[in-house]
């Protein structure tokens, strides 16, 4: 993975004097709070419900064993011992205090990790397929690209005082687990007619209050134009991006409202001119990046050990069914570490397990650790030989949940428990619907479903896209929540409908158990997943199990 | 017709810890909203505002909030304002936590 040079490190370094000045100058009174606050949200520093906040950028979601250690550290020593992976491949700190926040961004520094770009109107910290450079179903590793576009996006002067913030994702395999179609601008790695490998770019995606899908701009970039071309789009963005109304600010009503035929015109324009500026340097530290992501050299040799604890071992097996996926090289897999255990905060991970995962890391899984965006740890390669003593020390870690892609997988933001902008609690929501569903002993019969809660309408939860999503408001000073279905956040993605009126703090798990109790009784077969079911029958059956009164009504 | 006005504390977060404070009827901020002083007039509230605004070295973000007169002092009327008196409801950290340690130290 990639090794910061001097550059970086002098780069970094520089940033964090500058923020410990600025922390002591807001202290000893020189700064407002108004001069201060842009200056600490450049650096990740939020203030929230009960304290401060630092979220730490991951940089498309990859660790190596030393930079998870020092998460851990910052955990232990500035924190409650705890650390939450968010959605966005970042961790946030809930309880840091001011006057620690440089010493943490100096740990952060001595592992080449930052908070800068964390916040505020810029290009966020890329997202990345979190199987990136492991999955079978790869053309290549996006990660090289999403380290160019961090690069290239950190304190680029043009991007720092955007309309609005800016995400942006990358993946390199078939299917989508980088949730592409609902960001800003999303880069694809694709093959033409020719063999050549090429980016196909999408843009105008996103979630919050106006959801919308992304749309493919252009096709085919060719290799060497990905830089230039992604810095026309967000440049055309920049000019023509409104200002006067911060929901309307994101590039996807800037593509509503102009049409895609019109981005696309302009960013040609801008193209002509800005291609000729990078005189090919990008792609000198393209092929340097590159170099830092050559894949480890794979073992080779028998699976005999996974085989027999797999026949023997139940718990193991029932593991291995659920939090393995399928690696390129032979004998290997990915194995999905879930931080989801029933009852828990969704992603989050004490400072003890974060230790015992690097370690984890460190002897058997080549030294790779990612963070994905449904806020799991994922070991990306690891020799299935060594999966039966892994588990074991998940288990003794308590990290050996066998629930990925099952209902109390769920993602989940902070909600109203951490967040200033919440209107309403989500964490609370996803602690009782695993519980609930583990108490059934359902949730391997019901299989394949994903929940996403949000706390607010910016839907950090990802609640549009997921199969069953759950939107939390405040509804005159009480909470209430609203339930959409059919949401997708693959390479089929789409937005899910609402099934009709909130529910009550009280009543959102009982409705949630009688959508699920509706899918066993319309699926069609134990292979039909919920999302296959919904397309195939539709709103009405679930609707009438919510809703069994005003069905009467209307009948 | 003008709203009527309801009572109202003067609520921010600390500069350095980040936690809630409320400010009380002597001037001084409290992390216990029982503490608070309860403002019942509403160019009071403003002027109590303005107070709290004026100390920068202190609190960050002041607003009102509404409560109300409860037996130990004022009380949150809204769910947001009952969590930031309590922390959150996960883990037992935030002024639970400071409650939990006074008790076991008892």
């Amino acid at each position: 993975m990639y090794k910061y040079n001097d550059f970086d490190s002098a780069f970094l370094a520089e940033r964090n004097r500058q923020f410990r000045t600025q922390v002591e100058r807001r202290i000893d009174g020189a700064l407002t709070e108004d001069e201060f606050k842009p200056l600490r949200l450049m650096n990740g520093l939020y203030l929230q419900l009960h304290a401060y906040m630092l979220r730490v950028a991951i940089p498309y979601g990859t660790l190596n064993p030393d930079q998870m250690r020092a998460l851990a550290l910052l955990a232990a020593k500035w924190d409650k011992g705890y650390g939450h992976f968010t959605t966005r491949q970042n961790i946030q700190y809930n309880w840091p205090k001011l006057k620690d926040v440089p010493d943490m961004l100096d740990a952060l520094a001595e592992v080449n990790l930052h908070a800068i770009q964390t916040s505020g109107n810029t290009i966020r910290n890329v997202t990345a397929d979190h199987f990136a450079g492991a999955a079978a179903d790869e053309i290549e590793d996006p990660r090289p690209i999403a380290e160019l576009i961090r690069q290239w996006s950190t304190d680029h002067p043009e991007f720092q005082f955007m309309g609005r913030k800016f995400k942006i994702a990358v993946s390199g395999a078939s299917n989508d687990r980088a949730v592409l179609k609902a960001h800003d601008l999303a880069v694809k790695i694709v093959k033409n007619d020719d063999g050549e490998i090429g980016y196909q770019v999408l843009v105008g995606g996103g979630l919050g209050r106006t959801p919308m899908i992304g749309k493919v701009l252009n096709e085919f970039v060719a290799a060497d134009d990905l830089l230039p071309y992604i810095e026309s789009v967000i440049s055309v963005w920049n000019q023509l991006g409104r200002r006067d109304n911060k929901y309307k600010a994101r590039i996807k009503i800037t593509v509503h409202e102009l049409g895609l035929e019109k981005i696309r015109e302009l960013t040609e324009e801008r193209f002509a001119q800005v291609r000729t500026t990078f005189g090919g340097a990008d792609q000198a530290l393209f092929q340097d990046i590159k170099r830092h992501f050559a894949a480890p050299e794979f073992r080779t040799g028998g699976t005999e050990a996974f085989d027999a604890a797999y026949d023997s071992d139940p718990v193991f097996r029932a593991w291995a069914d659920t939090n393995l996926a399928a690696h390129k090289a032979p004998g290997h897999a990915i194995a999905t570490i879930s931080i989801k255990k029933h009852g828990a905060t969704p992603g989050d991970a004490t400072a003890d397990q974060m230790r015992a995962m690097a370690d984890i890391a460190e002897e058997f899984a080549y030294g790779e650790l990612r963070i994905s965006h449904e806020q799991n740890v994922i070991l990306p390669h690891v020799h299935k030989n060594d999966l039966p003593a892994i588990h074991a020390r998940l288990k003794a870690a308590d990290l050996a949940t066998a629930n990925i892609g099952l209902i109390s997988d769920i993602i989940a933001c902070p909600g109203m428990d951490y967040c200033a902008l919440a209107t309403a609690r989500s964490i609370p929501v996803a602690q009782e619907i695993a519980t609930r569903f583990e108490d059934l002993k359902m949730e391997h019969d019901i299989g394949h479903l994903q929940i996403k809660i949000s706390g607010c309408i910016n839907a950090c939860g990802h609640h549009h896209v997921g199969h069953i999503g759950i939107l939390g408001l405040d509804r005159a000073g009480v909470e209430n929540y609203q339930i959409t279905l059919g949401g997708d956040a693959t390479e089929t993605a789409a937005i899910g409908t609402r099934t009709g009126p909130g529910f009550a703090y009280d009543e959102i798990v009982p409705a949630v158990e009688r959508i699920v109790e509706t899918y066993l009784e319309q699926r069609e077969s134990a292979e039909e997943e919920f999302l296959q079911t919904y397309r195939r029958v539709g709103m009405e059956p679930f609707k009438a199990a919510l809703y069994p009164a005003a069905e009467k009504k209307v009948a | 017709m003008a709203r009527a006005f309801t009572p109202k504390v003067v609520t921010a977060n600390d500069l350095l810890e980040g936690d809630v404070i409320y400010l009380t009827t002597a001037g001084n901020w409290t992390r216990d909203l029982r503490d608070a002083e309860l403002i019942t007039d509403e160019a009071e509230a403003q002027l109590r505002l303005l107070d709290a605004q004026s100390q920068p070295q202190i609190a960050v973000g002041a607003y009102l909030a509404d409560a109300k007169a409860g037996e130990q002092g004022p009380e949150p009327t809204h769910f947001r304002e009952d969590f930031r008196r309590t922390g959150p409801s996960n883990y037992a950290h935030g002024k639970q936590e400071a409650k939990l340690e006074a008790t076991a130290d008892v």
